[in-house]
């Protein structure tokens, strides 16, 4: 009973959360609600006992994010979103509309929540939950998954997040180096 | 940032705390919930608070870019020179157990190394991140 009401709350308070986004037009404002938005999902993620994911959730979606929209807000100077009332949201709602109309169907299609005969818990879920203890000697099934049955993923993981970063740093991290190197070429000529 | 001195005072008491939790989080992964990815993404907040409060320039003089480079290398490196230190006693690559004697010290050794690994990475590249966006508005 208690489950549900906090399920309720906190799903309402998404929805109050998503129409103030789109509502809103102040960019610092709207940077904000999105960390209060993946807070909210992080409390999902917790009342879904999926705690892992709740603090990836927190610590990434309200905390680095935000200061990097923040931080890319202050590059920009414009504070406020540009308003254009010219054009007609007749065809953008259909497509809203239609969109979640067909994830709502979807939704149908899916196990209930912690059904033991989902397929989620058919496959490899059962001998990881009966082994890993044995195996690994980790409590934390979450960890013993991630780190050890699915190594190969999670190399791949951190690869991609070492990409991003090299990707980041080609893109405009070396800028002033490149720059003075520049005035060094003109200088030696 | 300019000098305000409840900000300095509060960020000052709470640096700490956040990188005391983000190593309970990094080596205690293990047992409750977190691991590698979280520990390094608050250890990362805690230097970006400092940043933010006492400026990039005194920031990037207790990161340094080039260390940050280093270490998002590393972080990578340890975890997969793991998986090739677990080829030479015959093991399979990323297969833990042949670390050690026993296939729960093996397995919890290799766990312990690769989330260190993952910590790293994704502590450093936070920051490069960071401090890629945030120097652009610089002179």
């Amino acid at each position: 009973m208690i489950d549900v009401f906090i399920d309720v709350t906190l799903l309402a308070f998404l929805a109050i959360t998503a129409v103030a986004i789109v509502r809103m037009t102040n960019l610092f404002a709207i940077v904000m609600l999105f960390g209060i938005f993946s807070f909210l999902s992080a409390a999902m993620f917790v009342v879904m006992d999926a705690v892992d994911v709740a603090f990836t959730e927190a610590a990434v979606g309200a905390g680095i994010s935000t200061v990097l929209m923040l931080a890319t807000i202050a590059l920009t100077k414009d504070q406020n979103e540009k308003q254009s009332r010219s054009h007609r949201s007749w065809l953008p709602l259909a497509v809203v509309i239609v969109t979640g109309a067909a994830l709502v169907y979807g939704t149908l299609d899916i196990p209930a929540f912690g059904d033991p005969e989902a397929p989620a818990q058919m496959y490899v879920a059962p001998y990881y939950l009966e082994r890993s203890i044995a195996e690994t000697g980790v409590p934390n099934v979450v960890t013993a998954v991630l780190a050890s049955y699915r190594g190969f993923d999670t190399l791949g993981e951190v690869v991609v997040v070492f990409t991003a970063g090299i990707a980041v740093l080609l893109l405009i991290g070396g800028k002033r180096q490149k720059s003075n190197t520049r005035k060094n070429e003109k200088k030696r000529k | 940032m300019t000098h305000n001195l409840i900000l300095h005072v509060v960020s000052k008491t709470l640096i700490p705390l956040i990188i005391v939790f983000a190593l309970y989080v990094q080596f205690h992964g293990d047992f409750g919930p977190g691991g590698g990815f979280q520990a390094g993404v608050i250890m990362s907040s805690a230097i970006i608070l400092y940043a933010l409060v006492f400026g990039l320039d005194v920031a990037e003089q207790v990161m340094p870019p080039t260390i940050l480079r280093l270490l998002a290398s590393l972080g990578v490196l340890i975890y997969a020179g793991v998986g090739v230190v677990t080829l030479f006693p015959g093991g399979n690559y990323l297969d833990y157990s042949v670390l050690a004697d026993t296939q729960i010290a093996g397995q919890h050794l290799g766990i312990l190394l690769v989330e260190l690994g993952v910590g790293i990475t994704v502590f450093s590249v936070m920051l490069i991140i960071f401090f890629a966006f945030a120097g652009r508005g610089r002179p």
